[in-house]
């Protein structure tokens, strides 16, 4: 290391005297050298160096993104573009053929379109009882004791793993359970339905489920959202007349505006991510009613041994979902 | 309750804006709100407590009780003394444990470098460890399950940690960067005055300052890969290396009638993740707001 310095200074110096200078400028006082002596006297070495460190305390980061990220989806790339991977040794190229058997199978696109329903019923059922909650947690009228007595109830479901949301509410949803037992003596439904087992409930009851199991990220975020806007907003709005519907859609959503948009990006991406949770529930039954792009693709590769088709489904999703993720990052990015 | 709720609210731009019976009533509509958002979140996870102390033959029982005749601990005293299943929360403790610590390791170094250097490729480099946060886990699990495999590290403990950190690591970067950034840079530029180099002005400064945000960033990972499921079914085999979530999976595939047995351990399952929310509720609320809000 440090005789390849040695070796590179005549080279380097000139290249590092100048962001040196640039970072001196850029900030003042703040990232320029704490030593006395001016940068000029430096050894050159020793300004290589400091402009080394960042991408020193970034390696750990770097080798891991690399191993775990980049190579990862080189391989999935480059295996969809194969046949018969990981089964054979002798994988031959096939170009799209994997692409287009995987986009004409009709299956594909019912899962694709159950996850469309799943994730936007999920992500504004999120928003709505996020916000529903957030904001009776958040009312002046009560003692801070029983808010927060009631904000760990609401966070409650949100410290199951998935695994556990799901056995739960197979339980609370069997024919004989509980839930069925409660409508039925209400009168709603006749007390006997198979909500899972079902073609025509089990999408709303597995995204019920996830309902159930997500919202409460949002109302966390939501409610110190809420605690953030100054006090002063509300006052100036009364003092203006407005009623409390009118305070609500002109102070408080504007003022949360920047926490929605982040969220429910974020949902949207997690959502149609979610595996576990069908898995466990339905397994995507019955009859491909709740197959999702996530169960599909798993299916393919773990349970009928087509990794290349597998494949060429993995990257169709990343692709969806890089389209999601180029908005969220833009989105953070108009908001710094 | 109808009639203490109905009448209050029915003017709300009313001069009487401030006066007492309002109040009253507008506090008992709260209140009868949060207990009905408190019965949909609660239920459910009482429903769970008490079928977890239930005899199996109860469960189903019509019309259902909360509280049974027939209470005991026998399906807890099953979990706890079957070595295969005390296996599985030994492995999840194991994993989650080395996930944590190794990813406070890594992203404390990432995020002090974030935090106060400007550098060429800062900003190429924040964005893509953003957008590893939006990579599909499915999209990875295929070629991860041919990585690990040739590495020889299908079905061991460093196979899970490993892939683990790709989960962890953005995050707990992002966070760790908002928390240092909270912190003035004259703390750890003093000591680097007196000679000291960036490392150790990192560790003997910054670090136990940051204990709060390492916390919740530690929290955070920890219930992350606690709860993960997808990637501990395809890169594990045997079950000895299963963990928890995996653990319920096998439960309920092999004797899908003990609904006891699978809510005590269910419970047991959440436990961890539930002493270290109560515990740190404070800390890491406001880490894990601060790292989504702001990025």
């Amino acid at each position: 290391m440090f005789t390849s310095h040695a070796q590179r200074t005549p080279a380097t110096a000139g290249a590092s005297r100048a962001t040196g200078a640039a970072r001196t400028d850029g900030a003042p006082g703040t990232g320029g050298p704490p030593a006395p002596a001016p940068p000029a006297t430096r050894p050159a070495w020793e300004r290589l160096k400091r402009r080394l460190t960042p991408y020193g305390f970034l390696s750990p980061t770097g080798v891991l993104l690399a191993i775990l990220m980049l190579t990862p989806i080189v391989m999935v790339i480059w295996y969809s573009l194969l046949d018969g991977v990981i089964t054979t040794r002798n994988s031959a190229f096939v170009g799209f053929a994997n692409y287009t058997e995987v986009l004409t199978d009709p299956v594909f696109w019912t899962a694709a379109r159950n996850t469309l329903v799943f994730t936007t019923v999920s992500v504004v059922a999120h928003f709505a009882i996020g916000l529903g909650f957030a904001m009776l947690l958040n009312t002046p009228l009560l003692s801070h004791r029983v808010k927060a007595f009631f904000r760990v109830i609401y966070v409650l479901p949100w410290l199951f793993t998935v695994a556990i949301i799901a056995v739960l509410w197979r339980l609370l949803l069997n024919p004989n359970g509980v839930v069925n037992y409660l409508l039925g003596t209400v009168g709603l439904t006749d007390g006997q339905t198979e909500w899972l087992a079902n073609p025509s409930t089990a999408l709303a009851a597995v995204t019920f489920i996830n309902v159930w199991a997500g919202y409460p990220f949002f109302m966390i975020s939501l409610l110190a959202g809420l605690q953030g806007i100054p006090r002063d907003l509300y006052e100036a709005a009364r003092v203006d007349g407005a009623t409390p519907f009118q305070q609500f859609r002109n102070v408080t959503v504007p003022q949360l505006r920047p926490i929605i948009i982040s969220m429910a990006l974020l949902d949207f991406i997690w959502t149609t991510q979610q595996f576990a949770l069908i898995w466990m529930t339905t397994g995507g039954g019955p009859i491909n009613a709740t197959e999702m792009l996530s169960t599909f693709t798993y299916k393919l590769a773990f349970s009928r041994y087509e990794f290349s088709v597998a494949s060429a489904s993995a990257v169709v999703v990343l692709l969806a979902s890089m389209v999601l993720a180029f908005f969220y990052v833009r989105h953070q990015k108009a908001r710094d | 309750m109808a009639t203490l709720t109905t009448t209050p609210t029915a003017r709300p731009g009313a001069p009487a804006l401030r006066t007492p019976p309002r109040r009253t009533g507008q506090k008992t509509l709260v209140l009868t709100a949060l207990v009905i958002g408190a019965l949909f979140a609660g239920l459910p996870v009482l429903w769970m407590l008490s079928s977890s102390f239930k005899a199996n033959p109860e469960i189903f029982a019509s019309p259902p009780r909360l509280l049974t005749e027939g209470f005991s601990f026998d399906a807890y005293t099953t979990i706890l003394t079957d070595p295969v299943k005390l296996r599985f929360f030994g492995n999840s403790y194991l994993v989650a444990g080395s996930v944590t610590l190794l990813t406070l390791l890594v992203a404390v170094l990432a995020a002090y470098a974030f935090s106060r250097y400007e550098f060429p490729g800062k900003k190429v480099i924040n964005v893509v460890i953003v957008s590893v946060q939006a990579v599909p886990p499915i999209t990875l699990l295929i070629p991860y399950f041919g990585l690990m495999v040739a590495l020889g590290l299908y079905n061991t403990y460093p196979g899970l940690i490993l892939t683990y950190m790709v989960f962890t690591l953005p995050y707990a970067i992002i966070m760790m960067t908002g928390y240092f950034n909270t912190l003035p840079r004259e703390l750890d530029e003093a000591v680097k005055v007196d000679g000291a180099g960036p490392l150790t002005a990192l560790w003997r400064i910054l670090v136990p300052i940051s204990v709060p945000g390492l916390v919740s960033v530690g929290v955070y990972t920890f219930m992350i890969a606690w709860n993960e499921f997808l990637f501990a079914l395809t890169l594990t085999r045997t079950e000895d290396m299963r963990t928890v979530p995996i653990g319920i999976q096998l439960l309920m595939g092999q004797h899908s009638y003990e609904w006891n047995e699978m809510m005590a351990m269910s419970i047991l399952g959440c436990i961890p993740v539930l002493i270290l929310f109560l515990f740190f509720q404070r800390y890491f609320i406001g880490g894990m707001t601060a790292g989504a809000v702001k990025v």
